[in-house]
């Protein structure tokens, strides 16, 4: 036990100079944009080789949330869950996307797992994935416009009409 | 930035074409090339070395028929764009969003105390796990994650397994459905009613209970719990054997089965697949066992692997998978400790109707917790657990009120739906309905 709580110590501060954090016991990199591949590679030959969950954030309303020193904190956020099977460990990459330039590289070639995600994302958050074989809407219709994970996507209503009970 | 100025934005940004599996006319060598070669992880001279190249076929010879939308093998809406030479699939593209409701985004203006109402309906054969996962999540948020009383822990385990088996008892009925075997329908059906009838005495639902949530679970379990359980536990594996007669020893449900819808360990962990469909390629990952979370490190059971990865292995895995939920169960029923069923602490737990009546402050409480909720700290957690499909995962996002920033559900059908295309590829369309059938998607937490 204490050699694991030793280990997770030492890695912190960095890991290949990324700012990494602790939540809630679970280990957080923030990854700038231009080094995502590239780091994620380097996770996969460290034997981070499944990548489980690929989700975005909009963090229109929360700009001042926390983040590891260093890194500047954008509205969107894409976040990946990538999985060691070997030594049963998990990592979440947090990668920082202005909202002016919403564009992440793709990580099919090496995760073809993330196809439907990152279509997903797309969907959701209008983050456009750029060499993605078939970046096209995944859940809403193809004629949809907006983006409805969006905070700033306005949800509508539609009111419900009670009526009186037939007598 | 005006309204107008952002609308043209999304407009500018949602000019992103069909979604439909396009004709071959349109398709390029590298991109079929990309398609099937990236996904085994192979180099681009490697891919051009494979037999399969599309220029052989022309598009005179091919034509692309649209399985769907409908309820092709009840698991939900789904519609798959097959391209067919003959009889032999040659693509296939699953296309989804039929039963999209904006889970998600209805998460975000739901209270802690109500989000359990809404991930429940996701996945809605395994309602008992995706309470689970959220309720983890939110606890985790909570700080409160090591101090769920071990009656609570243990009825979670308890429920969670049972709905493994209700689950997996309605594959059986589908999967037979689907082969044309139809009295395995109505005998699964029998069989998972039977564990449904005790879910609704102890939470009075059939499906979507939100039963288990922050805290605990709702309700202890009612008066002959035991006895209900003991007699599902003692009337399935004579009936179990039944079907092993029914079905799996039979050479035509064996040749419906086996070699169909091949997968690969490699392809499989390329493409994040987890659950049965990873384990039936040989890849021995179980998150109770793996990474454990509640008490089952404290359990006796088997991991079920299988070794080929066809539709067989993936039938023959879930049906196994039901007698090791028994197993766990027996144990979880010698085990089960008295005591509190829900946390202690008045910000989370309401209080019992009685002291209501004699305390201001539980008053107080009570009518916080059910018009505010209560309040999660900020921060991000993701939780997951072993659902009956796969990895069932929750990532929140909490800005510190009563309702979850952002909400998302790493679906497991999500994820295992993209192995259709590759198990469907160089298959016969006959054969279409048993792969889809093995995976055992839920569309309803496919398209949330």
């Amino acid at each position: 036990m204490s050699e694991v709580e030793t280990s997770v110590e030492q890695t912190v501060q960095q890991l290949y100079g990324c700012a990494m954090s602790q939540a809630f016991g679970q280990d957080v990199l923030f990854v700038p944009r231009d080094r995502y591949v590239e780091v994620i590679k380097s996770l996969f030959n460290d034997g981070f080789d499944v990548c489980i969950d690929l989700t975005g954030v909009d963090y229109l309303e929360l700009p001042h949330r926390k983040v590891a020193e260093g890194v500047t904190a954008e509205r969107f956020e894409v976040v990946v869950g990538l999985l060691s099977m070997t030594s049963h460990r998990r990592i979440r990459i947090r990668v920082q996307i202005p909202e002016a330039d919403a564009v992440l590289p793709t990580l099919f070639y090496l995760h073809p797992g993330t196809e439907a995600h990152e279509r997903e994302i797309f969907d959701m958050f209008g983050i456009v994935f750029e060499g993605h074989p078939d970046p096209t809407r995944i859940l809403m219709p193809e004629d949809w416009d907006g983006h409805p994970l969006r905070k700033d996507y306005d949800r509508g209503e539609i009111p419900v009409q009670f009526k009186g009970a037939p007598s | 930035m005006s309204i107008v100025d952002k609308q043209k934005i999304v407009s500018a940004n949602t000019d992103e074409g069909p979604q439909e599996l396009r004709s071959r006319s349109d398709l390029t060598v590298s991109a079929v090339l990309r398609d099937v070669g990236a996904v085994l992880r192979m180099s681009e001279s490697e891919v051009a070395a494979m037999a399969e190249v599309s220029g052989d076929v022309g598009e005179d010879q091919t034509m692309i028929i649209n399985m769907g939308p409908q309820h092709p093998s009840t698991h939900g809406v789904l519609r798959l764009m097959l391209e067919l030479q003959g009889e032999t699939v040659l693509r296939c593209k699953p296309i989804i969003g039929y039963l999209h409701t904006g889970m998600e985004k209805t998460g975000e203006s739901l209270t802690y105390m109500q989000g359990g109402s809404n991930v429940t309906r996701m996945d809605y054969l395994s309602c008992f796990n995706n309470e689970l996962v959220f309720s983890m999540a939110v606890e985790k948020l909570l700080g409160i994650d090591g101090d769920i009383p071990e009656r609570a822990v243990w009825m979670r385990m308890l429920l969670s397994e049972l709905n493994r088996m209700s689950s997996h008892l309605m594959f059986l009925a589908t999967n037979g459905m689907d082969l044309g075997a139809v009295s395995m329908m109505l005998y699964g059906w029998r069989e998972r009613e039977e564990v449904l009838r005790f879910f609704q005495k102890v939470t009075g639902l059939r499906m979507n209970h939100n039963f288990i949530r922050p805290g605990g679970v709702a309700a202890d379990l009612p008066a002959g719990w035991r006895d209900d359980i003991l007699e599902i536990l003692e009337s399935l594996p004579s009936r179990l054997e039944e079907y092993d007669i029914l079905m799996t020893g039979q050479p035509i449900w064996r040749q419906r089965l086996q070699g169909v819808g091949v997968i690969t360990a490699h392809e499989a962990l390329a493409l994040g697949l987890t659950g049965p469909i990873l384990r039936s390629t040989g890849v021995a990952w179980d998150l109770r066992r793996d990474m454990p979370y509640l008490h089952y490190d404290q359990l006796e059971f088997d991991v079920i692997v299988g070794s080929y990865g066809d539709s067989y292995d993936r039938y023959s895995i879930r049906f196994n998978e039901i007698r090791e939920s028994m197993r766990i169960v027996y144990q979880i029923l010698e085990a089960m400790p008295q005591g509190d069923y829900r946390i202690q602490n008045k910000k989370v737990t309401p209080p019992p109707r009685a002291r209501i009546d004699e305390s201001m402050e539980a008053l107080i409480h009570h009518f916080k917790i059910f018009t505010e909720g209560f309040k999660v700290p900020e921060g991000e957690v993701y939780t997951a657990i072993e659902s009956p499909r796969g990895e069932i995962g929750c990532y929140i996002v909490s800005d510190g009120s009563a309702k979850p920033y952002r909400i998302h559900v790493r679906a497991p059908s999500f994820v295992n739906i993209q192995a259709l295309p590759h198990m469907m590829r160089g298959g016969l369309i006959a054969d279409a309905v048993a792969i889809i059938s093995s995976v055992d998607p839920v569309l309803g937490e496919v398209d949330r």
